[in-house]
């Protein structure tokens, strides 16, 4: 797709989550708001995964930690404001990931996505087994806080915020990509080898995308217990960052796009899937339904959601598949 | 002219063990600026090993490495290559998926690295942009630069990767078996390019290939499992008796 056409899918899709609650009721609004959190963290982990090639499979981690550090820096007080709390929860999810990618960072491939999975596991069990995360029930926020005098708690300014943030993530990432910070990650991703070769000490360029990646699932955590208004260990449990994994991929690796479209499409999966009024007695094993949708789709697409209009022309025009994908956002 | 002032890259005593086994043994030599240094031996004489101890992707067991009068035998290797070392590599190390001028502005972005600037278009960058599109004209893939690299032929890929060395500014070049796989008439086109790269260089050239060795290459250093047999001119190597029983089986 060209510059211009990918530019026209991106602002569409997003004046179409701006109008949405023009059409909506409650129900919508809340789960496309948590479509849209999903979304900022999908786009986290294409940082990590299909920017930079490291596969983290302990994104949950850090999304918990924005998360608990939002209902437990609010305290018990008032409203907190969101100016300062905002910015805590990022800074905390992102300095556990800054320690975390230290030490996991000297690892790679499948060594990675285990050391990557280990460190998510003992934040889970810090929150889940100390008295700090108020164990398996997890704990309330006192009250939803402010930012700029709007109320937080109230669904649609909720809607609102997050749709903000998900736009500036997008906007931010899609620079950052095409910075020299960014291609340098390209490199890293296609040949670290050469990259070392020619002078980039790679290590701190992947230490620095680990951070940002985990500061920015921090700031999906604290949207996600801000909505909620409460926390429990299973925002930081494995499943979370297997299916973030998934998003990423069904959408398409490589893409911004990709992780935007990827999470919507997990959602609406997993509604359809649980639908008892399409599926009756059997949407209890919504799972089962939505893991074969996946293969499936990862089988015929491989590509991703992203890839299949190009998929389409390719079969058309009767011509084999483009080997190299294209790499801009 | 002195003789320290034009050594651009040198070591002494270089010596690399695995365990019992000694790869490269007390190995010393200089690479002089304005000429090419062969390093020529059997499979497993130890020249990768001792190109690796140079480039700096493995450290060595003992010896010391100098980079234009520095010390740089504990140094990593982006640290050497911004020093101004630049290395090809046996196989192929492009960015296969990028453009040729993408793959030579990568590289030269390695210069101009400012990551922080996350705003800025790494493609705007002018300084990159200059030096790629210098250094790809200099191995002569000035035609080519919109090309997705991987799908340039096999001695094209050797051109680039030769530019993508000479878009980081080095004074040095490590070429590990440049001729690998090449044609005839790609093989002449890279001599050329060796003879043309070597007047601002000192380049020190791993190859199998001996009719082009003994065309291009000032000195020459014969390994043997590991340790330096001879050391010369093209003329003293070839007439060298050890070298001949050794090596080159009478060439």
């Amino acid at each position: 797709m060209s510059l211009s056409s990918r530019a026209g899918f991106v602002v569409a899709v997003f004046t179409l989550l701006a109008l949405y609650p023009l059409v909506s009721g409650s129900f919508g609004i809340d789960l496309v708001t948590k479509t849209m959190i999903y979304a900022i963290l999908a786009l986290s982990l294409e940082l990590l995964v299909g920017s930079t090639g490291l596969v983290c499979f302990g994104q949950a981690a850090f999304f918990g930690i924005g998360a608990y550090g939002a209902v437990l820096l609010a305290g018990q007080g008032d409203a907190a404001s969101a100016l300062w709390l905002l910015p805590a929860c990022v800074a905390a999810a992102a300095l556990y990931a800054l320690a975390v990618g230290a030490l996991s960072l000297r690892t790679r491939g499948v060594y990675f996505i285990m050391v990557t999975l280990a460190f998510a596991q003992m934040a889970y069990y810090v929150v889940h087994d100390t008295p700090l995360g108020g164990g398996t029930d997890g704990i309330y926020l006192n009250q939803a806080p402010q930012l700029a005098g709007l109320d937080l708690g109230r669904p649609l300014v909720m809607y609102g915020v997050t749709l903000v943030l998900l736009a500036a993530v997008f906007v931010f990432l899609a620079l950052l990509l095409r910075s020299r910070f960014g291609r340098a990650l390209a490199g890293i991703r296609v040949n670290e080898q050469r990259m070392r070769a020619t002078g980039f000490s790679t290590y701190p360029y992947k230490l620095a995308a680990f951070t940002l990646s985990g500061g920015i699932a921090g700031l999906g955590g604290f949207l996600f217990a801000v909505k909620d208004g409460f926390v429990n260990p299973e925002l930081m449990s494995w499943h979370l960052s297997g299916a973030l994994l998934v998003m990423i991929i069904l959408g398409g690796l490589g893409h911004l796009r990709g992780a935007l479209i990827g999470a919507f499409a997990f959602a609406l999966l997993q509604e359809l899937f649980k639908s008892e009024a399409v599926w009756g007695p059997l949407a209890r094993h919504w799972n089962l339904g939505l893991g074969l949708t996946i293969i499936a789709t990862v089988a015929l697409l491989p590509r991703g959601l992203v890839g299949l209009p190009q998929q389409w022309r390719d079969a058309l025009l009767g011509r084999a598949p483009r080997g190299s994908a294209e790499t801009a956002p | 002219m002195t003789r320290a002032a034009d050594v651009l890259l040198s070591c002494s005593g270089l010596t690399r063990r695995w365990g019992g086994l000694v790869a490269v043994s007390d190995v010393s030599i200089a690479v002089q600026r304005g000429s090419v240094h062969a390093v020529i031996g059997t499979n497993g004489a130890g020249k990768s090993t001792l190109i690796n101890m140079l480039s700096g992707e493995l450290p060595p067991s003992a010896g010391r490495i100098e980079l234009l009068g520095l010390d740089v035998t504990g140094w990593p290797q982006p640290r050497r290559a911004r020093a101004g070392l630049g290395r090809s590599y046996q196989r192929n190390t492009i960015y296969p998926e990028f453009t040729v001028l993408e793959n030579c502005r990568l590289a030269a972005q390695s210069r101009w690295q400012r990551p922080w600037a996350w705003w800025q278009r790494a493609s705007a960058c002018a300084d990159s942009n200059a030096a790629a599109h210098e250094a790809a004209a200099s191995v002569g893939l000035a035609e080519q630069l919109d090309i997705v690299a991987g799908a340039l032929s096999h001695g094209r890929k050797r051109q680039l990767e030769i530019a993508m060395c000479l878009a980081t500014a080095p004074d040095v070049l490590l070429l590990d078996e440049p001729l690998a796989g090449m044609g005839a008439e790609e093989t002449d086109r890279m001599l050329d390019l060796l003879h043309h790269l070597k007047r601002g260089h000192g380049i020190l050239l791993v190859e199998h290939d001996m009719d082009a060795v003994f065309r291009v290459a000032d000195r020459i250093t014969v390994m043997v499992n590991g340790s330096v047999l001879a050391s010369g001119t093209p003329d003293e190597v070839r007439h060298n008796p050890q070298v001949q029983d050794a090596y080159l089986g009478g060439h």
